[in-house]
């Protein structure tokens, strides 16, 4: 067994943990700092539940173990919200499009889609289909997901104008 | 499930990762880890060391010098998908990587990872030996180079020797205004796929074709040049009838049979994915040989 020393910042907040080598980021997210909002469901890189963002990019925490996180940014869905609980554009409109209903995809979902709305402005339905082909969900039907995705972008189009 | 407990090592040189994997027992090299790491999670995999080569510098980059395009090993396959390079001087690499797992996994995955891994149904050893690339290794006694058409001698089995580190892939760029086509089977988008063909087409004087470079994966235990199919291209204008032709040749293939596809149905398969492949590049190049091949 390695224990190794590991320095990250996750949603902008600085975290110094001992770890075994074998912990991957997800277990790491969730049972060493109780970040338990990025969800585990495959554990093989199939299912996108536990999609964060490491260093702006959208990376499977189930296929990283966390002591290669030494030195990044991670984003998990709980860095999304306002500090005051104020929900973000994304997770607004998965609120009023219905783009969630046991929820259980909808971190990775938004952790994803956050990441893709930074690239591409003004997607088109098929691109969103495409940026979310790595995330599965059992209930929506995916199409409440695509109508947030879309809103989204254009209520951040608008805010920014 | 969770991975077997591993001792883990960061080595931060490419001389240190080196004498690391001689000095080590059952050690693995971990890349981007997207199929490494499933597999370790599944306990398929059960190294008793992990040498990571993510702090390694100087194994990414894409480079174009001297007529001569380069990737560095650990260049992230997301990288390469979306590299102005890349779309410039070696489209098809971009092509197929839309196939290669999902945005996340892209943004992991390594092209030196995927040549090391070798799954038959990976689609960038497939790339690299239509680009007729070579694979540079590194390893104890220095470095040396393969063709990447030899790199995969069999089923998730390479030329690299167990003390070698792939370090990079370099080709000669492929003239300006190349055809290029791509197409793959497979149940889902991202999945593995059941078959997939490519195609390179370079035409000269007269609109006949010059070159013909043609590689199909999935249906044997490594990426396979059909030269039976380059053959009947080259000297040739591109035609439907042509191109029907050329890709007939995948009938006299013996693919691999199993569980997701049975030999007869890839076989099957790689005719139609080279046909299109092939109608594809000739488009590219303004040559429009009609739909439904």
């Amino acid at each position: 067994m390695s224990e190794h020393a590991v320095t990250l910042t996750v949603n902008g907040v600085a975290h110094a943990r001992t770890i075994e080598g074998r912990v991957n980021l997800a277990d790491f997210l969730r049972h060493t700092l109780g970040l338990t909002g990025t969800h585990v469901g495959c554990e093989h890189g199939v299912c996108g539940a536990c999609t964060v963002l490491v260093d702006g990019r959208s990376v499977r925490a189930c296929l990283m173990f966390a002591v290669q996180a030494d030195g990044r940014a991670v984003t998990t869905v709980e860095g999304l919200a306002a500090a005051d609980g104020g929900l973000d554009p994304l997770q607004a409109a998965f609120r009023e499009h219905h783009g969630l209903q046991c929820g259980f995809c909808t971190p990775g979902m938004l952790m994803t889609l956050t990441e893709f709305l930074r690239e591409n402005k003004t997607p088109s339905a098929a691109q969103v289909r495409e940026a979310i082909g790595g995330n599965l969900c059992r209930c929506t039907g995916y199409a409440g997901i695509i109508a947030a995705a879309l809103a989204a972008a254009r209520r951040i189009a608008a805010d920014g104008a | 499930m969770k991975p077997q407990a591993f001792a883990y090592h960061a080595p931060r040189g490419l001389n240190e990762a080196i004498a690391l994997l001689a000095r080590l027992d059952n050690a693995k090299l971990l890349a981007g880890g997207q199929s490494l790491v499933a597999m370790m999670n599944f306990r398929v995999v059960a190294p008793d060391a992990i040498v990571d080569l993510n702090g390694v510098a100087g194994l990414d980059g894409i480079a174009v010098g001297g007529e001569r395009l380069r990737i560095g090993a650990m260049t992230r396959q997301r990288d390469i998908e979306v590299s102005p390079l890349i779309a410039r001087h070696a489209p098809l690499f971009a092509a197929a990587l839309a196939h290669v797992g999902h945005r996340q996994t892209r943004n992991r995955g390594t092209i030196g990872g995927s040549l090391a891994h070798a799954d038959p149904a990976a689609e960038l050893p497939a790339i690299c030996a239509v680009h007729d690339a070579v694979v540079e290794l590194a390893g104890p006694r220095g470095t040396r180079r393969v063709e990447a058409r030899d790199f995969c001698t069999d089923f998730m089995t390479t030329a690299a020797a167990p003390e070698e580190i792939v370090t990079a892939i370099e080709m000669a760029l492929p003239p300006r205004g190349h055809g290029f086509g791509f197409a793959e089977f497979a149940r889902r988008h991202g999945d593995f796929a059941l078959a997939g063909a490519a195609a390179l087409v370079v035409l000269g004087a007269g609109g006949m074709v010059d070159r013909a470079a043609v590689v199909l994966f999935g249906v044997a235990h490594a990426p396979l040049r059909l030269a039976q199919a380059e053959e009947a291209l080259r000297g040739r204008a591109l035609t439907r009838a042509g191109i029907l032709a050329a890709a007939a040749a995948a009938r006299a293939i013996t693919p691999i049979g199993d569980m997701h596809a049975s030999a007869d149905f890839r076989r099957h398969l790689v005719e139609v994915l080279l046909a299109r492949a092939l109608r594809d590049a000739a488009l590219r190049i303004g040559v429009d040989v009609g739909g439904g091949a």
